[in-house]
């Protein structure tokens, strides 16, 4: 039961922050229909730039407000340089540009800053809060309650604003949108900053914890993808709660089964929700009609 | 209100708007009528500026508008409810409605909305509903309120009728007839000569890229030359 407990526990915090990858990956998808795999740098880059403005003498407020303000100049940088010069071209291409864009971000990273492991202080403390027989970081409270506060705020964004509206449009249909007055480029440019601050935020909150490194971005991409694939892409439920099944399955699997597992068997799970349901768990379904 | 002159527009090297001379006055409903490819929705497209002019200018209400963009031509009062409907497919109903305003955040808006679901209550009926999932007919009608939801004085209507069932187009049809007391002014471009000439005030015919014959619709559709060619008489 303890052990049951503890498993739930870390599996959240797991899960939190790839529900938080996966909250980056909607917004520009929603903008775009582009899965941008260079969101897991957008979160490498918010710890970095948090870390090393931190060293400096800033305090950690102050340099976390500074790594995610950046990270939003890096992703309006990655739609002006990348993406925009490509525009009409196949969403693969596009794709295939974030992945060579995330490859530049790594080996940018790892000329400004370092090959190292870093961390800084967590904001509350390290001593574990016990909790029905279990142990949990406070760390762990700030990613967990990040994501949700993410998710509302996403949430609140798309289905009560008119931006978040003109976001979805400029998706579903740019011509369209520009015919009822929305500047597209400014949509776009919106969304990629948004996401890379969506992402340095995470960056942020779970450097305390997994600590942060020029080269944890791309697992980060692969299982913050995983996660909106599994809740249905686009969708902010869909990433907050794929997120944290994502992150059950796997502390699940290396409590009861072998750490080794866990991959696999998060793997195995994705796929068989996949075959059932293309969508996701919460995908929209296609009701496009010619 | 509008005038165009000298308009040429190409796709790549190849040039299908060869020089289109065409006004439009306050409160007139102008109609382009032309087989298919003759170029009216390329004419359209660079109107509400979703095409590129290669030469040539296009004035509305005093100013030269040629290099504003389209995001910005609604602004200035020019709408379109463009070839094919164009409607935000997996957004609601009331949401595609919501954004044809979306220059505007006054009260305005509920009653312009209130407003079109007047003028076409099968709006209404569905508005909670993805416009995906609306008929070709109601599709059409959407992209036409929603155009309206942005109060152009000037509305760009490409082939509202086509596709559509002869009830339906009729009643299309009454709509537009219908925007002259409501002040905007109308640039129809059809195939359906015969059904646009009947409402219009004027027209121009238009053959691969060029305005053949203009004129008084009511003369246009007494013409022996149009009765043949696109009237089927
Ligand atoms: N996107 C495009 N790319 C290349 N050629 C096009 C494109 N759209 C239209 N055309 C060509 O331009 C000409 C005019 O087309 P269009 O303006 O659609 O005519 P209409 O609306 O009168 O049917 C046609 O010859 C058509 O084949
Ligand atoms: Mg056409």
């Amino acid at each position: 039961m303890d052990a049951l407990m503890q498993f739930l526990l870390s599996g959240m915090t797991v899960g939190a922050v790839y529900a938080l990858v996966a909250l980056g990956f909607t917004i520009i998808y929603n903008a775009s229909d582009v899965v941008n795999f260079a969101q897991g740098e957008f979160v490498m880059l918010g710890g970095m730039t948090t870390v090393f403005a931190h060293a400096a003498g800033l305090p950690l407020p102050l340099a976390a407000v500074i790594a995610i303000a950046l990270t939003a100049l890096v992703g309006v940088a990655l739609n002006k340089l990348a993406i925009e010069p490509a525009r009409g071209a196949p969403v693969v291409s596009l794709i295939i540009i974030t992945i060579g864009a995330s490859i530049f971000i790594r080996g940018a990273a790892q000329l400004v800053f370092d090959k190292q492991l870093h961390r800084f202080p967590s904001f509350s403390g390290d001593e574990p809060i016990r909790l029905l027989g279990a142990a949990i970081l406070p760390q762990s409270l700030w990613v967990v309650g990040g994501a949700f506060a993410v998710f509302f705020g996403l949430w609140a964004f798309f289905t009560k604003t008119l931006t978040g509206k003109a976001v979805l449009a400029t998706a579903n249909n740019r011509l369209a949108a520009q015919l009822v007055g929305i500047n597209t480029g400014w949509v776009m440019t919106l969304s990629f900053s948004l996401s890379a601050a969506i992402g340095a935020l995470a960056g942020v909150l779970v450097t305390p914890i997994t600590l942060v490194a020029y080269d944890v971005g791309v697992g980060l991409a692969l299982k913050g993808f995983a996660a909106a694939m599994l809740g249905g892409m686009g969708n902010p439920k869909g990433a907050l709660v794929g997120g944290i099944l994502l992150g059950l399955l796997e502390a699940m699997t290396a409590g009861y089964l072998s750490s080794q597992y866990k991959d696999a068997v998060a793997f195995i799970v994705i796929l068989a929700v996949l075959f059932a349901m293309p969508q996701g768990l919460f995908g929209a379904k296609h009701t496009e009609r010619v | 209100m509008l005038t165009v002159e000298k308009l040429h527009s190409a796709y790549g090297r190849i040039e299908v708007l060869h020089g289109i001379d065409l006004q439009v006055k306050s409160g007139e409903i102008v109609t382009v009528v032309g087989a298919n490819g003759a170029g009216k929705t390329t004419l359209l497209k660079c109107l509400s500026g979703t095409q590129p002019v290669t030469s040539g200018q296009i004035d509305f209400r005093g100013e030269v508008i040629t290099a504003v963009p389209a995001f910005k031509r609604l602004e200035r009062g020019l709408a379109q409810s463009p070839e094919g409907r164009q409607i935000f497919t997996n957004l609601s109903v009331e949401e595609n409605l919501r954004l044809g305003a979306f220059l505007f955040s006054d009260d305005r808006v509920d009653a312009d909305m209130q407003d079109a679901f007047t003028m076409f209550p099968i709006l209404k009926e569905k508005r909670n509903l993805m416009a995906g999932g609306l008929s070709g007919g109601q599709q059409q009608m959407l992209a036409i309120a929603r155009a309206l939801m942005g109060r152009p004085h000037c509305l760009l209507l490409d082939e509202p009728s086509m596709g559509l069932a002869p009830l339906l187009v009729a009643q299309i049809f009454e709509v537009v007839e219908s925007l002259k007391a409501r002040d905007v002014t109308v640039l129809l471009v059809e195939q359906n000569a015969f059904g646009a000439l009947k409402i219009a005030d004027r027209g121009y015919v238009m053959e691969t890229g060029q305005v053949t014959m203009s004129g008084p619709a009511s003369e246009l559709i007494a013409d022996p030359r149009i009765r043949e060619a696109y009237l089927g008489i």
